[in-house]
């Protein structure tokens, strides 16, 4: 059997990001030992990009705000795909998540008389993101970390040691989910420092490992993000859903180089900033679609006045949903109005002094200044599409962040559902807090209704042992080696440029031929050097899930044979009412002859869960009836006029 | 726009090592990142190097470049001659695990000496209140990322291990301070800043402030303030008095 170091928990998260460091609160304060394992050091996840705000209905800005409007808000951006129920909990709880940060100790900016300030972004009705100047994510992540410590130094105080309770495994990857009779027993994984193998015993897993961002080339996101939860979760025989939305956040930078992609908040857009083209012209008012007619401002004139009359005025088309305007910026581009470095203007120089840009922007503008030399208060961002973040993700029981395999949860992005076809800005981090908790409260729930414990075999220790070090045996004589680096590279640029944001038919197919070439030739890569903090072995292990992540991705975005949200099809540009009601998953049938390294991912279409009606009737017929098919409205309270002139209820 | 740059990195591990001497393509607009990336996709694969977000807001890229302490990410190479070697070595105040990465535990170990922030007890969530104009002192030191380089350059435990064991070091005397400004924290934090974290050993000499990459000024405004609530405590010849008399009565 493998001499490995060996960890006993009763629940495991995979992930220090807001979900799992939520998660992990929850967990260790129902009083179960668990153990965070975190690819970078504790405190660096992902969240800590994370600029705009945290999405709230705390109504402290507009009181008119609340979970209702919040919910039709969620449910417009994702096009009507989101799952209901999940939308419903999320708008519902992420005042008290939010409020309960304070608790924690964070420091959100604040309204006049001394609320949490909230500000405007994209689809929401309301100002209504919780932020702290455009340094969000750094703000969550270091009050969930902070409260991580100060539990810790509660058991510290009470038996002497600070890890009794709530351990923190930093720069460890967990490379395999190990199950007993398909139910969750641990998990093993290394650690980057040494490159030591260690096995984790624990009857429930907390999927929190983020996106998939890195498979693609221009993207916002980091290293870690390689779809590790999502892979781990298919290989375990959990279903993922959605996966062929995917995110292109508008804003990213375009130049130079070496930045493409880093992202632009949206928060200068919320704040006043507008896009313009090579010509000057605020070019959104051109592209509202039909969907979101008489929503939007329909001049300038109209949507300037909005910032300070709400009321009267209706908000500029700037802040439309994220997919829209990524598109609106891909469409000027290629008809030939785009900036010198193939992206779009957007402008706060002229609308903003400089002392006020620099307070309420204070990172764009060091952002921008120390990596493109360009001063954003004299002079307007080149800005383009980056790869953002993806709507799809695990499926999962809404309430308690359950997969289909038991003991195995997932919340945040790696998890699938809530943000239906394309998610607004800010609801990621409430999305982390709201569902971070439920799935650690479902995980301490279920440990507790355990009779008996899976083990772990050593069978199924020493395979996934086996796996992990397999990239340093030498190839088949006669077989030349491969580098890890390349093969991500030729990754990035195929999905870059073939499952980008325009898709087609052929384009899937090609890209799905090159998936299994880059298949084949991961067999063969080899790493040099040894097992100590070695990042050609991680990247080599990073890539057996981007591959599996990938094909997911490509295999769902070549059925659905529609535009919707984060899915554009050229060959099939409009919104289709009979893809609506249907949900594609992907999934992992692991049979005799499969490859072990990179098992083939089978997607299937089945049908979504119909709205509950008290749902449902929060929306006027005249509105879903852009998305429903006619029958789909019948228990709606105003079905059965649905086309008719009286149609529009209140 | 490309030329041969060079490059002098160090390599090894905490048994000892060398400065290992590269020739390799810096592009226009690349940070110091960017060329050590390339190395590893094409001369040295194995090349330990620590990072994670590339956009200067994670701080896990920390190093010397040409002995400044410097995030990786957030240095262009535009500020360096094109015939000028760049020598990139791992932070000096933490053991070395391996090429540019160390072993960073002594924060985390710091971090939680620290009490955590105590809120006023019957205070519900969603009730606190709080001025602009009070969190945005404690607002400046939350901007900080954690790149520990502040820990790096500061002379009390750079080159002296035996302080570490007393010294909380700036980052965490800055939370400290933080957490002290905090309008609604109750905890007293004034005399353990001086007797258990070390306080008394920073002679504000702003090193820390100076490679602060986030530019946050740890020295003045949170360093200082903190000597000058220990001095008010401890020196004022008024509060002294106050607290003989009262210590008499007991």
């Amino acid at each position: 059997m493998t001499d490995t170091e060996r960890h006993e928990y009763d629940v495991l998260v995979i992930g220090a990001g807001g979900a799992g460091l939520r998660a992990a609160i929850e967990a260790a304060e129902h009083g179960l030992r668990t153990a965070i394992v975190c690819k970078s050091l504790f405190g660096k996840a992902h969240t800590v990009m994370a600029e705009g705000g945290c999405a709230a209905a705390m109504g402290n800005v507009n009181e008119n705000d609340s979970w209702q409007v919040h919910f039709r808000d969620t449910m417009r951006g994702g096009k009507f795909l989101n799952n209901w129920r999940m939308a419903e909990l999320h708008a519902k709880e992420a005042p008290d998540r939010v409020w309960e940060l304070e608790t924690y100790g964070a420091l959100f900016d604040r309204t006049k008389d001394g609320r949490i300030s909230q500000r405007h972004f994209g689809g929401h009705s309301y100002a209504r993101l919780a932020h702290v100047g455009d340094r969000t994510g750094l703000e969550l992540i270091r009050t969930l970390q902070q409260r991580i410590v100060a539990l810790q130094q509660e058991d510290y105080a009470e038996t002497g040691d600070y890890e009794a309770r709530l351990r923190v495994f930093a720069e460890c990857t967990v490379t395999e989910l190990l199950t007993e009779g398909g139910a969750i027993a641990g998990a093993l994984g290394y650690w980057r420092e040494s490159g030591r193998l260690l096995v984790f015993s624990a009857p429930a897993v907390v999927l929190a490992t983020g996106g998939i961002g890195k498979s693609f080339q221009v993207t916002s996101n980091s290293w870690e993000y390689t779809g590790d939860g999502h892979a781990l979760a298919l290989r375990a025989g959990a279903e993922l859903i959605d996966m062929e939305f995917v995110q292109f956040h508008p804003t990213g930078m375009v130049w130079p180089p070496s930045v493409k992609g880093i992202l632009v908040t949206e928060g200068v857009r919320g704040d006043g900033g507008v896009l313009k083209n090579a010509d000057g012209k605020r070019f959104m008012f051109d592209y509202v679609p039909a969907v979101f007619k008489g929503q939007y401002a329909e001049s300038e004139e109209e949507a300037d006045r909005w910032y300070a009359d709400q009321e009267n005025n209706r908000r500029t088309p700037d802040l439309l949903p994220r997919d829209e305007v990524a598109r609106a910026i891909n469409t000027e581009v290629k008809e030939g109005r785009g900036s010198p470095h193939g992206g779009v203007y957007l402008d706060i120089a002229s609308r903003m002094k400089p002392e006020e840009i620099k307070r309420r922007l204070p990172s764009m503008y060091h952002q921008f200044k120390e990596l493109a030399d360009v001063d954003i208060t004299a002079e307007p961002m080149e800005v383009g599409p980056t790869c953002h973040y993806v709507m799809g993700g695990i499926h999962v029981d809404p309430d308690t962040g359950q997969s289909r395999v038991p003991g195995l949860f997932a919340a945040g992005e790696c998890a699938g559902g809530m943000h239906g076809s394309n998610r607004l800005g800010g609801n990621s981090l409430s999305d982390l807090l709201v569902f971070g908790r439920r799935a650690g409260l479902g995980a301490a729930d279920y440990v507790a209704g355990l009779g008996r414990r899976p083990v772990v075999r050593d069978a199924e220790i020493d395979a996934a042992a086996e796996m992990t070090l397999a990239p340093f045996a030498p190839t088949a004589p006669g077989v030349a080696s491969e580098n890890p680096y390349t093969l991500h590279a030729e990754l990035q640029r195929m999905m870059n440029d073939l499952v980008g944001i325009i898709r087609t038919e052929a384009e899937m197919a090609a890209a799905l031929d090159r998936l299994g070439e880059l298949r084949e030739r991961l067999h063969d890569v080899v790493v040099e050097g040894h097992r100590q903090y070695n990042p050609g072995w991680h990247l080599a292990l990073d890539l057996r899930n981007m591959l599996m992540v990938s094909e997911a991705v490509a295999a769902s975005a070549l059925m659905r044979t529609e535009s919707r949200g984060g899915h554009t099809r050229e060959d099939h540009p409009g919104l289709d009412p009979q893809w609506r009601h249907r949900v594609l998953r992907s999934r992992c049938p692991r049979g005799p002859g499969d490859d072990a390294v990179v098992p083939r991912v089978v997607v299937e279409p089945a049908e979504r869960v119909p709205m509950r009606e008290d749902l449902l009737a929060l929306f006027d017929v005249a509105e879903l009836e852009k998305y429903y098919t006619t029958p789909e409205l019948a228990g709606h309270p105003a079905g059965h006029s649905a086309g008719s002139p009286q149609g529009g209820t209140a | 726009m490309s030329y041969t740059g060079q490059f002098r990195v160090w390599r090894g591990d905490a048994d000892g090592g060398a400065l290992a001497d590269f020739r390799v393509e810096v592009n226009e607009g690349e940070v110091v990142l960017d060329v050590l990336h390339r190395l590893q996709a094409t001369q040295a694969p194995d090349l330990a190097v620590r990072w994670n977000c590339k956009a200067g807001k994670c701080g896990s890229c920390s190093a010397e470049i040409n002995g400044k302490p410097r995030l990786l990410c957030m240095t262009r190479m535009s500020v360096f001659e094109h015939d000028e070697v760049v020598t990139v070595t791992p932070m000096r105040t933490f053991p070395v695990i391996r090429d540019l990465v160390t072993d960073v535990s002594y924060n985390y170990t710091k971090a939680r000496e620290i009490p955590s922030f105590t809120p006023p007890a019957g205070l519900a969530p969603g009730e606190y209140r709080m001025g602009q104009a009070d969190v945005g002192r404690s607002q400046e030191f939350r901007k900080c990322i954690e790149c520990f380089l502040c820990q790096d350059t500061c002379h009390v435990v750079r080159d002296h291990e035996e302080n570490k064991e007393s010294f909380a070091g700036p980052r965490f005397l800055m939370r400290i301070a933080e957490l002290e400004m905090h309008p609604l924290d109750v905890a007293d934090r004034v005399s353990a800043a001086q007797d258990e974290h070390g306080l008394g050993r920073c002679n504000i000499t702003k090193c820390c402030t100076d490679v602060c990459p986030e530019g946050i000024k740890i020295t003045d405004n949170a360093l200082i303030p903190m000597k000058e609530r220990v001095a008010d405590r401890r020196y004022d010849p008024l509060v002294w008095l106050g607290r003989t008399i009262s210590r008499r009565r007991d």
